[in-house]
This record gives structure tokens, sequence and C-alpha cells, in this order.
């Protein structure tokens, strides 16, 4: 190695360090617990159910895999999750794309203003938002809810059957803007004589937004939608919270809830090993909905 | 992004039918996005009672003062503790984030150095980890150090932040010369006195960027200090928050002042650095 090679080496180690250390400990040391933890269940150590009370580790095998994964309130769980993110995914990079191709064009002559106000929901925590969009579903709190009639006995918003739209219509008040400006950005970066060239040629605005703009943001919206593909998976915010108020909600509606729940020992069997499988089974299933879309889209973009 | 733009060529111009079509449009959006934080705002000032009562989009009588003595008293006179150990956390996650993010992406940008492909590669791919997973064995990894139900607990983790460094990266890569490395080096300029006198300097708004990105996501993280705090006094606000929901009949007056209080310190930091946030999601958008 020469000296200029080992000069390189050891400082890019040395401003690399702290990051990796911190990544060592918050991302790779986690899954690698999780793994392993997975594989183990507690058991009562001095044999009596309600004895002793000390409790040991012992290896279970694929046991809280098998069990996790043959729970039918896992996949019903996962099965609302996948219907959320059908609907809700799609509805709301399209609304994003559709608001900042509007206010890329020129039907709008200050998209400063307009820019800012759908951006907003952003800044608001998630739980927060959650607090005030359950509050604004409660009939007797809201200023449109109470309008609406009961289904199957429960309030129009929280009944069972509509449940999934009014989180989804969270989410989608939350992140729209973020996509909007996004896809705002990734527009503002296609050079303007593109643009320009097609006026001369006759082009419509309608044409120019249909035939050069979007295919030109496909890259941008590829990553957001894989990025909601993951945080749908993970939806906590919106279940918890609207539980609170919707008393018939089970504790493993979503699957991040249950994972929580489970861990929590609210959920039988409890504990880390149980929580780590369905955590695990939970990230595959996300890894394969993500590399699926991907791969799809490569297709369809041949 | 200018904030005007030039008009159009009058050739270009759309109809006056399509304008007001979509001003419509732009209205209705602004209510949808903007309808609910202005009821928080007005929800904020009411009894519980005129809550109840009084029409939804219309201040009635300001009950503010009440509503902050019913949440004092509510939450044991902790509340404004879990705003101050909200802003405690995020700023501390926010700077020591953005330092190790800014430097590593600085190494990975400017350096030859083994294992600079793979740690790039391994780190983007925590870009696409859902984190919220990762939180169930963090907290029997940091209950096993010992370090659970202290601030660390939510600080730590929080400050490792891929998208931080990869608009590190991404911003070295374009803003730091490396011929203006060279010259300081053959000046006689350490490596860590170029990184903290030179490289610092020319990344400041990264630095700006980064930091906005790492506190709100500290502050906006529920799932973390749910599972991590469990003295009444270490909770971040959102956390308080979630507790009070969870309550019986909670009072939803006071609730929807501190829902209002713990959203404040975060839109004011949003509005101040605007044009941070849209440089740091351009670079984002144009790269990713």
């Amino acid at each position: 190695m020469s000296r200029n090679a080992r000069h390189q080496a050891l400082f890019g180690w040395l401003f690399a360090a702290p990051f990796a250390i911190g990544f060592l400990l918050v991302f790779v040391a986690p899954i690698i617990w999780a793994i392993r933890a997975a594989f183990f269940g507690s058991e009562a150590a001095e044999g009596g159910l309600y004895g002793g009370g000390a409790r040991r580790e012992v290896f279970v095998g694929f046991k809280n895999f098998a069990h996790a994964a043959t729970n039918p309130g896992f996949w019903s769980g996962m099965g609302r999750v996948l219907a959320f993110g059908a609907i809700q995914i799609p509805v709301m990079i399209l609304a994003a794309l559709f608001l900042a191709l509007l206010l890329d064009s020129f039907l709008v002559r200050r998209p400063g203003l307009w820019r800012l106000g759908y951006f907003l929901p952003f800044a608001i925590p998630g739980l927060i938002a959650a607090i005030v969009w359950t509050y604004l579903y409660l009939p007797e709190l809201s200023p449109f809810a109470a309008a609406l009639p009961d289904l199957d006995g429960i309030a129009f918003f929280l009944s069972p059957r509509l449940v999934l739209a009014s989180m989804a219509n969270i989410t989608t008040w939350t992140y729209t803007g973020y996509n909007m400006l996004i896809f705002l950005a990734a527009l503002q970066a296609i050079p303007h004589d593109l643009y320009e060239a097609a006026r001369i040629d006759g082009a419509s605005g309608w044409v120019i937004a249909t035939k050069i703009k979007i295919p030109l943001v496909r890259g941008a919206a590829l990553l957001a939608v894989l990025l909601s593909i993951i945080g749908t998976v993970q939806l906590f915010n919106e279940p918890t919270m609207i539980r609170t108020v919707a008393t018939w909600m089970g504790n493993d509606y979503m699957p991040m809830l249950m994972a929580y729940n489970t861990l929590m020992g609210q959920i039988s069997p409890s504990g880390m090993g149980p929580a780590s499988a369905i955590s695990i089974l939970m990230a595959v299933v996300a890894g394969s909905l993500a590399v699926i879309y991907a791969l799809v889209q490569r297709r369809i973009a041949r | 992004m200018s904030a005007v733009r030039t008009a159009p060529p009058p050739a270009f111009a759309p109809s006056k039918f399509a304008r007001s079509l979509t001003l419509i449009v732009l209205v209705v959006a602004m209510v949808y996005f903007m309808g609910p934080v202005i009821w928080l705002i007005i929800a904020s000032s009411k009894s519980t009672a005129d809550l109840l009562t009084t029409p939804p989009f219309a201040f009635s009588q300001l009950n503010w003062v009440a509503n902050w003595q019913a949440l004092m008293s509510w939450t044991g006179g902790q509340f404004p503790r879990w705003v101050i150990n909200s802003v405690i956390y995020s700023s501390l996650a926010g700077v020591v984030g953005t330092m190790i993010s800014l430097a590593c992406g600085f190494a990975i940008a400017k350096y030859q150095f083994p294992g600079r492909k793979a740690l790039l590669m391994i780190t983007m791919t925590g870009l696409l980890m859902p984190v919220a997973l990762l939180t169930v064995p963090l907290y029997v990894l940091f209950q096993t150090i010992g370090l659970a139900n202290t601030p660390w607990a939510v600080i730590v983790p929080s400050l490792v932040s891929p998208f931080g460094l990869f608009l590190g990266r991404v911003y070295a890569e374009a803003s730091v010369p490396t011929e203006l490395l060279e010259a300081a080096r053959v000046d006689g300029a350490g490596e860590v006195r170029i990184f903290f006198t030179i490289v610092l300097r020319l990344l400041g708004p990264a630095m700006l960027t980064i930091f906005l990105f790492i506190f709100v996501a500290t502050w906006n993280n529920i799932l973390l200090p749910l599972m991590m705090i469990s003295s009444d006094n270490l909770k971040p606000v959102t956390l308080g928050l979630y507790g009070m929901a969870s309550y019986y009949a909670p009072n939803k007056g006071a609730m929807m002042l501190g829902a209002l209080l713990g959203v404040l310190p975060l839109v004011a930091l949003f509005l101040a650095l605007q044009r941070h946030w849209r440089a740091g999601l351009a670079a984002g958008a144009v790269k990713g």
C-alpha cells in the first residue's frame, strides 16, 4: 500500500467511523438480535405453571415463525394493510402529481402560497394528525360527521366498513403535500428549453404534461411509491389513535399494532420471540412487495 | 423556484375558463389541507361544552387560559416539561446526527478507502428499511445495556439517519472541490482541521437541511418513546399526548390545546427554514 493510499484509508474510515458505528448499533445489531430472538421462547423454569415464576429462554426453532405465519389474525391484519395501500398509495401519488403539474403549469402564476399550504400538514406529527382527525370523525365534535348516519350502530367514519378509508384519509392528508414537493422539485430539474421547443411545435399544455413531464418524473414517482409501501406496512399511529375511540377494533387490527401488543404481553403467545417473528415476517412481506413493485415497474417501462 | 413566474407569451396563455377551473381546484385542495389545522386552532380555544354546542369553525368564548390550567392539572404540571424534552431530544439528535452524517458523507465522497462501496450500499439499504420494525429489537438491546427509559434511548436511535448520510454525500460531491482539499494539504493543514474549517463551512446549507430532517423525524416518532420511556418526566410531547388521548373521556378542549402546543414549535421551524427544506428535497428528488 502506498503512503497516499494508507493516508486515504485512515482518514476515510476516521470520518466514516462515527456513522458506521451508529449504524451497526441501531440497524445491524437489532436485525441480528431479532433474528436470533425469533428462534427462542420463554418457559417456566421449574415445571409448575404458576410455580417459581422464574422463566428461562429455550430454543424453539421455527415455532414462533410457524405460529405467526399460521395466525389468521396476522394475515387479516396484513390483508387490511394491503387493501389500505392498494387504494391509498395510488390516490395520494396521483393527487400529488396532479397538484404538482398544476402548480408547475402556466395555469398558476403564484404557486408559493398554495405550495406552502398543501405541504403544511407534513409538519404536523403523525400522532397529532391522528388525534385531530379522530376528533373530526367523532359526530359530537366534528363539523361534518354529525350529518352522516351511523353504520351498524357505530359512528359513520369509525364503523368497521369505513374505518380503513378514514385512516387512509389521515395518511393522505399528511403526505400528499410532501410527495407534491418531491414531484415539483423533479419538474424544476427539467430544462425549460424542452417545453419551449414543444410549444413551438404546437403542443398544448396538456400534451406537454402527459408526454413530457409525467415520463420525466417517473424516477421520483418510483421512489415515492416504494417509500409509501414500506411506510404502509408499518402503519401504527392511525390505528393506535383511532382504537381509543373505536373500541371494537382488536389489538391486532394491523401488523405493527400486533407486534407491539405481542411484545407488551397483550397478545398470547407474548414476548420477545413471538414479537420478533412477527416483525421479521412483516419485513419480508414489505421487502417482497417493494421488489415486486420495482420489477413490474421496470417491465412496464420497457 | 421563483415565487412569481414571468407571464407566458400571449399565444400560450391559458383561457380564462381553464384558469377559473384551476382556481376552484386549488381552493378546494387548500380547504382540505388547511381546514383541520384551522379547526385545531379554534377547537383549542374552547371548553369541552362549547366544543359540543358552538359552530365548529367560529370562535366563541376564548377559553385558552382555562384549557391551559386544565392541561397543567391533568398532567400534574408535566406538560411544559414534555415540550422541553421534545426540544432537547430532537435538537441533540439533530446536531450530532448532522455532524456524523456529514463526516461520513464527506468520507464516502472524497476518500478512497477499502470498504467504501460496501459501506455505501449497506447504509443505503437502510433507507428502505421499515424502521418501525427495528424498534422491537432496539428496545431489548437498550434494556440489556441499561439505557432503556433514559433520554439516550430516544436520542441515539434517532441520530443515525441513512437519509441524512445520503444528503451529506450528495452535497459533499457537489460542493466540495477536490482541488481545494489538495491545496489545503499542500499548505500543511491536517485532515481533521480541513474538515472542521473548510468542509463544514462549504456544507453550511446542507447542514441545516439534514438537521431539519432529523429534528422533525425525532419529534414525530411515537413508537420509539412509547417502547423506551416509562417515566412520566422523560416523555416527549407526542408520547404525553398519546397517554392523554387514551384516557376514558378526556377533556377535549385541553387535549386540543395540548395538540396545538405540540405542533407549534415544529410548524414555526418549518416556516422559518422553508427554503432549506426545499433545497434538500430537490437534491433528494433529482439524485434519487
